[in-house]
């Protein structure tokens, strides 16, 4: 269960995240989830889309350079310490966590998670 | 590789000062007889033209610098009427009125030989084909090269500036085996190549002429190697005579002057004491043949070294090592010298970096601070904001290490630092001194 997420630099100004969310939203391109990690000058953008290759292509003729990183992706059900079932299976594995959030898609909540030492394969196990 | 001028690049030390000396005489006379400016200074000095009559006596003239040239705007330097001028050239006036450069059919006779000269080192013979991408027009560099192509035998495709796309269009098309221009602009045209999606097996580009701004080793090897060329520097400046003032050899260890038409002092910026060879200086030009605007010893800013030891190619001619930097463009940041070829060599040799920067300087609390923008490279982005930081880290340190003082390393946006068609600009300063 892994997907492709998108992740974007940007410079810390005033709407920049707007402006690169217009040319997806032009696109027709629907943002399933996003996060931003930030630092004190720049940001990155990370992003769920309903058409990556589309969305990177819109990017790329904007001349934003995005990329493509390869992340967990984890249906969820909606009930106390459903997350925290998730989290003991990955941490019983010796899987540590670089970042992660939450994305809807068709209703429905998944996890999106993006292992340290990117050991996706063995996510997979795990979760089986 | 082929050398033009046998008997004057390789001329005995001894004969060449001989000659410098007895063409030495002669310019002073003109100048001294047809420049009230230099006569008053000379008069000044209590010197006649008598007083100069071998090369050594160079020392005892005034110097010339770009504020007389502008203090005499538009040509009150000139040593010939203008009915012997056949061509003006300007220099841009960012920090001032404009220089005006005039000269004579010789003048633009002994400048076309030049430029052969430094054609000719670069492997460049009658059978090339030479696109010249510097601009034409008021600019010295679009024209000078475009005679000396000609002059050689050569074919010129006089490209000037514009549309990029259209140029390599042109330099596969046509089979364009050479290409004159800033180094910043090679490797704007290599960014664009690559950006269309061209391989260089399309093109039979062999070499570069590469001047019109100061420009590092590691920068060469990175055109080089982008562009499957050799690169060789062709240095100059409009008020001397424009490109063709000196230019590399295959040995590629300092550029060999011209100097039986401009002779080369280094002097101490500070003293104006004159250093001997392999000392660091600012390089001086008397231009020894010119008619229509000659100079005494005029100061150029650039600060180099020369070097007087006959060369492996086989050539006597004085060589100066790359220009440095600019005794004017110097920056002095906390008490100390930053010069901004120093922040390119870092760049350079980082390949994690576009081959491009700007340094801004400001001063906040009464305290200097220097920012270096830099764009990451497409390919070296990492989704990890620690990856991102520890590579800033990386930059950080190794600036820290080579200029000594910290500079605080901004990444930009792809795209966002201006890729220069001309001479690039690499500094805003924005202190104000109280």
């Amino acid at each position: 269960m892994t997907t492709k997420q998108l992740s974007i630099f940007l410079e810390n100004r005033i709407g920049r995240t707007k402006e690169v969310v217009e040319i997806l939203s032009n696109a027709g391109i629907d943002i399933l989830a996003f996060t931003i990690a930030d630092s004190a000058e720049f940001g990155i953008l990370r992003l769920i889309v309903s058409d990556i290759e589309k969305a990177a292509k819109q990017l790329k003729e904007a001349k934003i350079s995005a990329i493509q990183t390869d992340v967990l992706w984890i249906p969820m059900d909606e009930r106390i310490g459903a997350l925290a079932e998730v989290l003991s299976k990955l941490a019983e594995g010796n899987v540590s966590i670089e970042y992660m959030y939450v994305c809807y898609s068709d209703s429905k909540p998944y996890i999106v998670i993006r292992p340290a030492q990117m050991e996706l394969d063995k996510c997979e196990q795990i979760f089986g | 590789m082929m050398i033009w001028n046998q008997n004057k690049e390789c001329m005995s030390r001894e004969e060449m000062r001989e000659l410098q000396g007895k063409r030495l005489h002669k310019l002073v006379s003109l100048v001294y007889h047809n420049t009230p400016f230099y006569r008053n200074k000379m008069q000044e000095m209590n010197i006649t033209p008598d007083d100069i009559r071998t090369i050594d006596d160079i020392v005892k003239l005034p110097f010339t610098t770009k504020q007389d040239l502008r203090d005499n705007y538009p040509t009150g330097m000139f040593a010939s009427n203008m009915s012997e001028i056949v061509r003006l050239h300007a220099s841009s006036g960012t920090t001032g009125s404009p220089t005006v450069v005039g000269y004579t059919r010789k003048d633009l006779a002994i400048w076309s030989e030049s430029v052969t000269r430094c054609l000719n080192a670069f492997g460049i013979g009658r059978n090339d084909i030479v696109s010249v991408a510097y601009g034409y027009g008021l600019f010295t560099g679009g024209l000078g090269l475009h005679y000396g192509v000609e002059n050689l035998g050569a074919t010129v495709i006089p490209t000037s500036t514009g549309s990029t796309e259209k140029h390599i269009k042109l330099l596969r098309d046509l089979g364009a085996t050479a290409i004159a221009c800033t180094p910043s602009y090679a490797l704007y045209l290599a960014e664009t190549i690559e950006k269309m999606g061209l391989s260089m097996d399309d093109f039979k580009l062999k070499a570069g002429v590469f001047g019109g701004e100061p420009w590092t080793e590691e920068m060469r090897v990175e055109i080089e190697r982008r562009l499957g060329i050799k690169g060789y520097n062709i240095y100059g400046l409009s008020e001397i005579m424009g490109p063709g003032v000196s230019y590399e050899c295959e040995c590629q260890c300092g550029s060999h002057i011209v100097d039986d038409h401009f002779y080369p002092e280094i002097i101490d910026p500070q003293t104006c004491e004159p250093l001997g060879y392999g000392k660091q200086g600012e390089l001086v030009f008397t231009t020894l043949t010119k008619e229509g605007m000659p100079l005494l010893r005029y100061r150029t800013r650039d600060l180099t070294s020369l070097i007087d030891e006959k060369c492996a190619c086989g050539r006597t001619a004085v060589r100066m090592t790359p220009v440095v930097g600019r005794s004017d463009d110097m920056l002095i940041i906390r008490g100390i010298n930053v010069f901004p070829s120093q922040v390119e060599s870092v760049i350079l040799e980082m390949k994690e970096f576009e081959p491009l920067y700007m340094l801004v300087v400001d001063r906040v609390n009464n305290l200097d601070t220097l920012e270096v923008q830099v764009e990451v490279r497409e390919g070296y982005y990492s989704d990890d904001i620690n990856a991102m930081l520890a590579l800033k880290k990386r930059l950080a340190n190794r600036m820290k290490s080579v200029l000594s003082i910290n500079a605080e390393i901004r990444f930009m946006e792809p795209g966002q630092l201006v890729r220069a068609q001309g001479k690039s600009q690499h500094v805003i300063d924005k202190r104000i001194i109280k």
